[in-house]
């Protein structure tokens, strides 16, 4: 224990190409860009499904396959086999994305879907009432109404991607997972717990600033999930499934 | 695949591994999270400490937990036991909110009606509210268990045997055969566990089957 | 609803998952992997143990396959990782033997090690060793760490030779193990011997695919990459030359815990020592690395030609 202090409050190791400052940027980029393409890609196609009902079935699977896809082992075929055609350092971040990408969007798309289906229909219905047209319907009435979802999905993604990010380090990229990795090489038992404590303080951080984020990005008429005692036996396991992804 | 024919044996002996380090969590989460759970929905109080306590857990990426943990527990870093405890903690992380959601999804009517029957508070969890909660459970445990699947693999960087050493052991040979092997593998895997929580299910909840054949 | 059946669906339920989850017989905690799991099971079992490298769990493949054909129990415990995480293993009897270089091994028990020519630097080793350790002969096989380049870096700023990198050094980024960090032999060896500061230093693997890989696509300009390794011939890498003699000679002989050694082990082993040269081990690992060979079949070969095996 007092090792990995000692290791934490030691001013070289914060400052310079190896220091904790460089590898947490360094973390961040890779995390951040592959949540962005992820929301990019997944927000849109979810809206579609959610509101047109369309693709259901395919993309539900689609996205619940690619959850048991093992980040590790298709970082490793990328690095292989996307590797050789690229040069420099792009030959190995683009592998970490790719991986990335894979595993935020099945949480963003489940978020946004089911958000979208929750939608009260009594709102829909409303809007329709008001003259509103379909995609003026799902703009101005179900995105807002899916938000806390749509959220909820996002915020998920990017945990799961801060996490996953410490396997970038296994192919010599940087990032936080880079003392974990050196340290182990060399059995420095400091270094390796300094760098979980690390990596494990900046997913609480990203998760406390979403839950923020969420709290106030949210319309206040949407109160989040609360689970009230239903009228009947109505959670659906779709709404648990992304509630707990 | 000719790698995949001549190392049958190996891929078994590794699957089974796996599966015992992505199912024994899942069976000691399950019965850690249905009291938590039970107390979060219990005591209103405990609910957001309880929820907001262990989906902290969560956060925590799974490297960096398997080489925290023997801090906490006293194991060497490359103990099994390392990976067991802390997926235990990933599944009792997931579980408790299904839990507790799933138990507050039963109606109050359901749940006062039993009393008016005479069950007692255990009879009444056990027999009334746990088997109605069964399905969002359900759904939660096998979200858990393809989660599980996938992050005992990432276990490979610190040397525990299983799918994942066929990552490890492909990519420091430049062979990629072992390396597909071994996800198709994990995909399966979790494919099987998935197949094997949903009969259960069915199994535990036969009234869904009469409600949709009525 | 039947109220009675429910608990007992429950019980069978749950009995049905750890059937599934606990698939195959027996305890997988106790199998080979984990290194701190507790050493041989009975004291004629030897436990032999490679590092994270082909060569390595090549070597150790072909140690238990001697052995075993001498009718020695072995148990193998391979691709543990670096020296610093399996030398612990040797001390506290996880392992009993593992196969390893002259050179670095001084090096690693005596850091002021200084002997360069192959007899010298054997008897420096057998001095350095902490009692409870031995080596047995050693082999005419040799395989140094080397600083390697593409043909093309070497073309470009005229390097032949390690040293000639000095003054470009500060424009290049260098690439080897994550323990070459810290090791003599790696970045703080060459600052000393050669005078060389890099721009940076990326950590990859212990001369593996992944330096080979980052060399090829100019994600670093010069790597630790192994002599014996085949890539260098294929890829047309250069090996700089090493005049300063920072890499002594490394000839390939077992470690092992002295309350092991016994008469039928020594003679395998030493037998093993003695068929292997550079060549020959140069020529097994091409078998591994670029046909994709498993190292069990490539030294069941090599055993049964020697007449080992």
């Amino acid at each position: 224990m007092n090792g990995v202090i000692n290791w934490l409050t030691d001013p070289a190791h914060w400052s310079g190409d190896d220091g904790v400052v460089r590898r947490l940027v360094e973390h961040l980029e890779y995390s951040l860009v592959a949540v962005l393409i992820a929301a990019v890609v997944a927000i849109p196609l979810g809206l579609f499904v959610g509101h047109t009902g369309r693709g259901r079935f395919a993309v539900v699977n689609a996205a619940g396959a690619a959850r048991a896809v093992p980040s590790l082992g298709l970082l490793f075929i990328a690095v292989m086999f996307v590797g050789p055609r690229l040069s420099g350092d792009a030959a190995f971040v683009l592998p970490c994305e790719i991986v990335l990408v894979v595993l935020a969007i099945p949480p963003i798309l489940a978020g946004t879907y089911s958000g979208v289906e929750e939608v009260d229909s009594a709102a829909r219905d409303a809007a329709k009432g008001m003259g509103m047209r379909g995609t003026e319907v799902l703009a101005k009435v179900e995105l807002p109404c899916a938000l806390p979802l749509i959220f909820s999905g996002l915020r998920s993604a990017t945990l799961q991607v801060v996490a996953t990010a410490t396997i970038a380090a296994t192919v010599g990229l940087g990032g936080l997972g880079r003392f974990l990795i050196d340290g182990l090489s060399v059995r420095d038992y400091d270094q390796m717990a300094a760098g979980a404590v690390l990596v494990a303080a900046l997913a609480l951080a990203v998760d406390v600033v979403f839950a923020l984020v969420q709290r106030y990005a949210v319309s206040p008429g949407l109160t989040g999930r609360r689970v009230r005692r239903a009228a009947e036996p109505g959670v659906t396991p779709e709404l648990a499934v992304h509630v707990t992804a | 695949m000719t790698w995949f024919t001549q190392h049958i044996s190996e891929v078994l002996d590794l699957t089974l591994k796996h599966a015992y380090l992505a199912g024994v969590p899942l069976i000691l989460g399950l019965i850690i999270s249905i009291p938590l759970g039970w107390l979060a929905r219990r005591y209103k109080v405990l609910y957001v400490p309880l929820i907001a306590g262990t989906g902290l857990l969560y956060t925590i990426p799974s490297l960096a937990l398997f080489i925290l943990m023997p801090l906490f527990i006293g194991t060497r870093i490359l103990d099994s036991v390392n990976v067991i405890v802390a997926m235990t903690i990933y599944t009792v992380a997931l579980l408790v909110r299904t839990v507790a959601d799933g138990l507050g999804a039963v109606p109050d009517a359901v749940a006062q009606s039993a009393t008016a029957m005479g069950f007692n508070r255990p009879r009444r969890l056990f027999m009334v509210e746990l088997p109605l909660a069964a399905p969002v459970i359900s759904a939660g445990l096998r979200v858990a268990a393809v989660s599980n699947v996938s992050i005992v693999s990432v276990a490979a960087i610190i040397g525990v045997p299983q799918l994942g050493s066929l990552f490890t052991d492909g990519f420091r040979r430049d062979y990629a055969d072992p390396i597909v092997v071994g996800v198709v593998a994990c995909v399966l895997l979790a494919l099987v566990f998935d197949g094997v929580i949903l009969a259960v299910t069915r199994l535990v909840t036969p009234w869904q089957r009469v409600r949709r054949a009525a | 609803m039947n109220l009675r059946k429910t608990p007992l669906a429950l019980i069978v339920g749950a009995a049905l998952l750890s059937l599934a989850a606990c698939g195959g017989g027996g305890d997988p905690l106790d199998t080979t992997g984990s290194v701190d799991s507790g050493g041989s099971k009975d004291s004629g079992t030897i436990v032999v143990g490679s590092a994270d490298f082909p060569e390595s769990a090549l070597l150790a493949e072909i140690y238990a396959g001697a052995l075993e054909a001498k009718g020695v129990k072995v148990e193998k415990k391979l691709n543990i990782g670096s020296r610093e995480a399996y030398i612990p293993a040797l001390k506290d009897g996880s392992i009993d033997l593992i196969p390893e270089y002259t050179g670095v091994l001084a090096q690693y028990f005596n850091e002021k090690a200084s002997a360069t020519e192959s007899d010298a630097v054997y008897a420096e080793l057998k001095a350095a060793l902490p009692d409870t350790l031995t080596v047995l002969d050693k082999s005419a096989a040799e395989d140094k760490d080397a600083v390697v380049v593409t043909q093309a870096t070497a073309d470009k700023y005229h390097l032949t030779s390690i040293g000639d990198l000095k003054p470009v050094a500060g424009d290049l980024t260098l690439g080897g193990p994550p323990e070459w960090k810290t090791r003599p032999t790696g970045v703080p060896g060459l600052e000393k011997v050669y005078g060389l500061k890099f721009k940076s230093f990326r950590a990859l693997d212990a001369g593996g695919p992944l330096t080979v890989k980052a060399l090829e696509n100019g994600q670093i300009d010069a790597g630790n990459i192994f002599t014996t390794d085949p890539n260098i011939e294929t890829k047309h890498f250069v090996v700089l030359q090493d005049p300063e003699n920072l890499y002594a000679a490394q000839n390939v002989v077992p470690l092992i815990t002295k309350s092991k050694v016994n008469d039928t082990i020594t003679q395998a082993l030493n037998a093993v020592s003695a068929a292997l040269d550079t060549d020959t081990l140069t020529a097994l690992l091409k078998r591994v690395v670029i046909d994709k060979e498993d190292e069990a079949d490539v030294a069941a070969d090599f055993l049964k030609e020697h007449d080992l095996g």
